[in-house]
């Protein structure tokens, strides 16, 4: 990893060291004893942190900060928000040939005989001022509809869960580079001293689910001060959180403090100054403690804000509670916020599994639009809400059962949606054809997706580089193009 | 633009020379520069190391002292802090000679195989997981035993690199020379059950050839892959040549997957060995298996010729022209005496007119040492690499490395040997200013430890180190439930079950890596996920770190097994501390460290007295048998070690 040159040579001339000086001044100025950091106790929006770090926006941002609600597995279009009337009326009819159109199979399907139609297992409805269709498994997204910017025509190279998730979150299909988060964090740098700035939260539904890795999250070459920090449900929320059973918040104090004196003494015996950015690490370590607790505990939100996001979001581990969870952690200025919902496979039995899939996320997803709104954040929050490709306009397998099919993995062609920060609401992008199959109209690549987003952070997708191993890095790539339509 | 211009209109009048990138010429050694006033210097590296100086008028610093000679040598050559019943040996005799006494000493522990073990399975994307979704066992192990045992019995790097990349092709191979071609059956494997084969089986070949080159060539092959490198020499062409070499193997790209392979202890998919006790009671007597086991390993063959095209845009559905095995000639011409497959490819490599390969290994060793390499992109010495710091040493130290047939103990003790690595590490707020990054080498780098030499060092000095060497990988302490709630896990692999006694004390080389969730207290610390080819790591300083520093059960369970001991083996309280902080620093505390450590201590026993419950609750830390001792008073002292622990210059090579 050539992270020291790298620095000096990127375009956002980050330097370590004045990174470090800064902290260290920040840390300087506080006695060793005191407790938290304020801003992170008061309410409402955070305000950015005079002398940011790597804050260096490329023009003025939209968006401050992005909730992406991760539907892993792939939900199927044809069942959410893409109603396909052709479908009923061909149902049963093979694929035709000038649809499929050489698209290549997974090792699931490719040797069926048949690729016979079917149609949305669900009806849809069309709601509010924008008349977007929303299919009845989403009553609540629905209800939000006005607010939402649903896009029709994404589509990707992957035909696969694990290239095809590693794709949307670090913009290629192999392991090793940065995720989303990390370049978000690399890019705008830090607006809570107490809190990482990028956060994992997973849940899991009863669908057939695939599994999630800490790659996705990881920050590749960049800093690892940029990894995704998985936040988790069980009592250590995040790794090693937690003092053994004994030893008080007086006496962990009191171990720093010598711990901080020896540590003193010693850099003035080398001269290095990377002691004194260990001891401000140590510091921000014990607010950690105090932090991450305080934010984590839903318990403490009203009953109205309960109602909202629905019972589950009193239940840890559950979806409703990580959305709820992403809005306190929004609140403090988290730069990037990942949930991920699992269980979106449906292979088979597609009517039931999806049914329950979308009772996990509905209300906590539409919650969370309103919840925001209401407090005035949803105009700098962008909040996402999708999955890694699309499912087959046909069934899998050789039986062909209205009431119990499948669908295998589609790449080109699905929906995702996204509300707030920059987005217009209350419109639809792109379109597919009547099968469903194809994108017809304004498609919409995972990299221009990522551009998209991107820009609406206030970030150039073509200029926010880091150079390893001799050529400089994007989130896009070589490719990717914004979708001004979409923004506002 | 116009100063472009006047810059080549410079370079025409001078004769418009063109010469080659510095690293495809052959390195040859330069005449030593003597120095007019300065009588500095051990050996060799010191003479090129001090005409820089006296070039940016610098002076190098003094001798760091001994004991902190000691530690650094120790560290560096097995990755473990020197033990203490061979510390009055060691201390006895300071002159040059009892140094390299002492290094002769370290090279000679078998701690020093896994010490370079440790750094090879970075670059040989080694893990004990297949990686992907669905990740499951596999087991790889024996071939990590390999790598200790070839190590330790100094086996030279030609031939190390030829094993891993040929062995199964040398005339009559051995089983040991097939084991070491696990090496290029390291990487990921899927099993996700809808990937079309061929697409996967390509990227294995894909895998081999960027570990080539990051690993070996030190170049940044993977970008001619979809085009003609942009700014080195290397095209599209050239690419596939080389991936041709890796292409011929019997193989599959959906590892098997459901039944044998989810229940199945020892599983691998084709093509592998077999190691049983026959094999053990033979030449591969150093593995270490449990009588009566049977274990798959996979390795390479070539049983499968398969034609190799150029893959337009990279893409395996768009193959284009056919090629044949070959490497790029403006690195070294392949030589008609070769054969055209991986041993041909291996006598190219270590031929000792390749211009790369000493020069990546030796640069790399010296990385290892002194926390960045004379290149600082260890693994791109191609154009958009950085330039050598002291390229005439460089060239120096690959070709005298060639010239003691690549003995990689000799080469380590050069550089250890020389002034410039026995500098003081103590550095002025002006030096600091002239050379932040000690490019110059006025001075010693100090830097922090990898996870697993953290961890390591932790369970040495507080006396809980198993020193068993290889065998299966171990499952040590890790916060509960993690690799359930990543959920990517199969079989074996779904729920982490915890290894007891013995086991949870092994060096962390031993640590089960699960590529889909690898264990966190080595990725906090900047561990790769061993998912790709890595060789430099980073060296961030983050509060998480911190945060695993206080709170692993493996640290805090040390800390509370050496309060134990140090209170049972001294008479008083002021002998214990004393002998706390030399166990954990090495070195005796000067009068104010004991100071603040005393008075530490003096609170802390107050802040437990007449709180036995509070004390027993504490020290309910870890599985390990706990001593009879009073409960208040380990407390205190479990916690002054962990204060010790926690400080900088533990975790700090200095």
């Amino acid at each position: 990893m050539e992270e020291k040159i790298s620095k000096l040579e990127s375009p956002l001339k980050i330097n370590r060291r004045h990174f470090f000086s800064q902290l260290s001044t920040g840390i300087g100025s506080l006695a060793l004893g005191s407790l938290l950091i304020p801003d992170l106790l008061s309410g409402g929006a955070p305000k950015a942190m005079p002398n940011q770090p790597l804050g260096i926006p490329h023009f003025a941002p939209k968006a401050k900060r992005i909730i992406y609600l991760f539907q892993a597995g792939a939900p199927s279009h044809i069942e959410t928000f893409d109603p396909k009337p052709t479908l009923i009326k061909r149902m049963g009819e093979d694929l035709p040939d000038s649809v499929r159109n050489g698209q290549r199979l997974t090792g699931m399907s490719s040797e069926q005989a048949k690729f016979p139609l079917m149609p949305s297992a669900v009806k849809y409805k069309q709601y509010g001022k924008s008349g977007a269709w929303v299919s009845d498994y989403f009553p609540h997204i629905g209800k939000v509809a006005d607010e939402i910017c649903f896009v029709k025509s994404m589509h990707t190279d992957a035909i696969n869960h694990d290239p095809a998730i590693t794709f949307f979150q670090t913009g290629t299909q192999q392991s090793g580079r940065p995720s989303m988060g990390s370049w978000m964090s690399y890019g705008l740098g830090n607006e809570n001293k107490n809190l990482p700035n990028f956060v994992v939260l997973t849940s899991k539904g009863k669908g057939i689910s695939q599994g999630l890795y800490s790659k996705l999250w990881s920050s590749g070459f960049l800093d690892s001060k940029h990894q995704g920090v998985l936040m988790r449900s069980s009592k250590d929320a995040v790794l090693y959180l937690n003092d053994p059973d004994g030893l008080s918040r007086s006496d962990k104090r009191h171990l720093l403090d010598h711990v901080s004196s020896l540590n003193k003494i010693h850099h003035v015996e080398t001269g290095d100054n990377e002691i004194e950015s260990r001891i401000a690490q140590y510091e921000m370590a014990y607010r950690m403690q105090m932090s991450v607790p305080d934010v984590m505990d839903i318990k403490k939100e009203p009953q109205h804000i309960i109602d909202l996001y629905g019972e589950d979001s009193q239940v840890p581990g559950t979806f409703a509670a990580n959305a709820l969870q992403a809005r306190r952690l929004a609140e403090q200025g988290v730069r990037f916020i990942q949930l991920y919902h699992q269980g979106w496979d449906q292979h088979a039995n597609l009517p039931n599994d999806m049914a329950g899939q979308a009772k996990d996320v509905d209300q906590a997803s539409a919650a969370l639009i309103m919840d925001l709104k209401q407090r005035g954040m949803l105009e700098d929050t962008l909040v996402v809400w999708g999955g890694e490709f699309g499912r087959t306009n046909y069934v899998q397998g050789e039986s062909f059962d209205p009431k119990n099919f499948g669908r295998d993995h589609h790449p080109r062609a699905f929906s995702i949606w996204m509300a707030g920060g920059g987005i217009k609401p209350g419109i639809s992008y792109g379109q597919t054809d009547e099968f469903g199959y194809n994108v017809v109209k304004d498609p919409v690549h995972v990299h221009d997706f990522h551009a998209t987003i991107m820009h609406a952070m206030g970030l150039n997708h073509e200029q926010l580089t880091f150079k390893d191993q001799g050529r400089r890095f994007r989130l896009t790539d070589v490719a990717g193009n914004v979708i001004n339509d979409i923004l506002t | 633009m116009a100063h472009e211009k006047k810059l080549i209109k410079k370079w025409i009048q001078q004769g418009a020379k063109f010469e080659k990138h510095w690293a495809y010429t052959a390195p040859v050694k330069a005449v030593l520069p003597k120095s007019e006033v300065s009588e500095w210097g051990h050996n060799e590296i010191d003479a090129f190391v001090l005409a820089k100086l006296e070039d940016n008028n610098l002076k190098p610093s003094k001798q760091a002292n001994f004991e902190t000679l000691i530690r650094r040598i120790s560290l560096d050559i097995t990755g473990l802090p020197p033990k203490q019943n061979q510390l009055k040996e060691l201390l006895s005799d300071k002159s040059e000679k009892g140094l390299e006494k002492a290094i002769d000493i370290f090279l000679a522990s078998p701690a020093y195989g896994e010490r370079m073990t440790q750094a090879w399975l970075d670059v040989a994307r080694y893990a004990d997981s297949h990686g992907y979704q669905d990740d499951n066992y596999r087991s790889m192990w024996p071939w990590r035993d390999w790598v200790i045992h070839a190590f330790n019995t100094n086996v030279p790097y030609d031939e190390f690199l030829t094993w891993q990349l040929a062995g199964d092709l040398l005339p009559n191979a051995t089983k040991e020379q097939i084991l070491a071609t696990g090496f290029n059956r390291n990487h990921p494997i899927t099993q996700e059950g809808g990937v079309i084969d061929e697409e996967y089986r390509s990227y294995y070949v894909v895998d081999r050839t960027n570990t080539l080159g990051k690993g070996i060539l030190g170049l940044t092959l993977e970008c001619a892959k979809c085009h003609d490198h942009k700014y080195d020499e290397i095209t599209q062409k050239n690419y596939f040549e080389l991936y041709s070499f890796f292409n011929q193997v019997d193989e599959k790209g959906l590892r098997m997957m459901a039944g044998p392979a989810t229940i199945k202890k020892y599983f691998a998919d084709a093509p592998f060995m077999t190691i049983t006790d026959n094999e053990t009671a033979g030449i591969l007597s150093y593995i270490n298996k449990k009588e009566g086991d049977s274990i798959k390993v996979m390795v390479m063959n070539d049983s499968l010729p398969r034609t190799t095209f150029i893959f337009n845009r990279g893409e395996y559905t768009q193959p284009t022209d056919s090629v044949q095995p070959n490497t790029p000639e403006f690195i070294l011409p392949f030589s008609d005496k070769f054969e055209k497959n991986r041993l041909g490819l291996a006598n190219w490599l270590t031929d000792k007119n390749n211009p790369l390969t000493a020069r990546v290994f030796v640069n790399r060793m010296w990385a290892m040492l002194f926390g960045d390499g004379l290149v600082l992109t260890s693994g791109d010495f191609g154009v958009q690499g950085s330039l050598p710091s002291h390229p005439k040493l460089l060239d120096w130290l690959a070709r005298d490395f060639m010239d003691h047939d690549w003995d990689i103990k000799y080469l380590l003790k050069k550089m250890i040997l020389s002034a410039t690595y026995q500098q003081s590490s103590e550095v002025n707020q002006e030096l600091l200013k002239l050379d932040p990054e000690n490019r110059l080498l006025a001075r010693a780098t100090r830097f922090r430890m990898s996870g697993e030499m953290i961890r390591d060092y932790v369970l040495t000095v507080s006396g809980l180190l198993n020193s068993e060497i290889g065998g299966v990988s171990v499952k040590p302490y890790q916060p509960v439930g993690l690799w359930a709630e990543t959920t990517s896990g199969t079989g074996l692999l779904k729920n982490y079950v915890q290894d007891k006694g013995e086991k949870l004390y092994r060096r962390s080389l031993y640590t089960f890596w699960k590529r889909t969730s690898p264990p966190p207290n080595m990725t906090l610390f900047d561990a790769p996920t061993r998912d790709n080819c890595e060789v430099r790591r980073q060296k961030t300083n983050t509060p998480l770190q911190a945060l695993a520093m206080q709170n692993d059960v493996q640290i805090l369970e040390a800390a509370r097994v050496l309060a134990e001991n140090m209170i049972l083996e001294n008479k008083d309280d002021t002998k214990t501390l004393h002998a706390l902080f030399q166990r954990i620093l090495i070195r005796q505390p000067d009068t104010e460290e004991f100071e603040v450590l005393e008075k530490y201590y003096t609170n802390a026993l107050q802040r437990f007295e007449n709180k036995e419950e509070k004390a027993t609750k504490l020290l309910a830390q870890g599985t390990y048998k706990h001593s009879d001792t009073d409960p208040v008073k380990t407390a205190a002292f479990m916690l002054t070690a962990q204060v010790l622990f926690n400080l900088d210059e533990t975790i700090t090579k200095e």
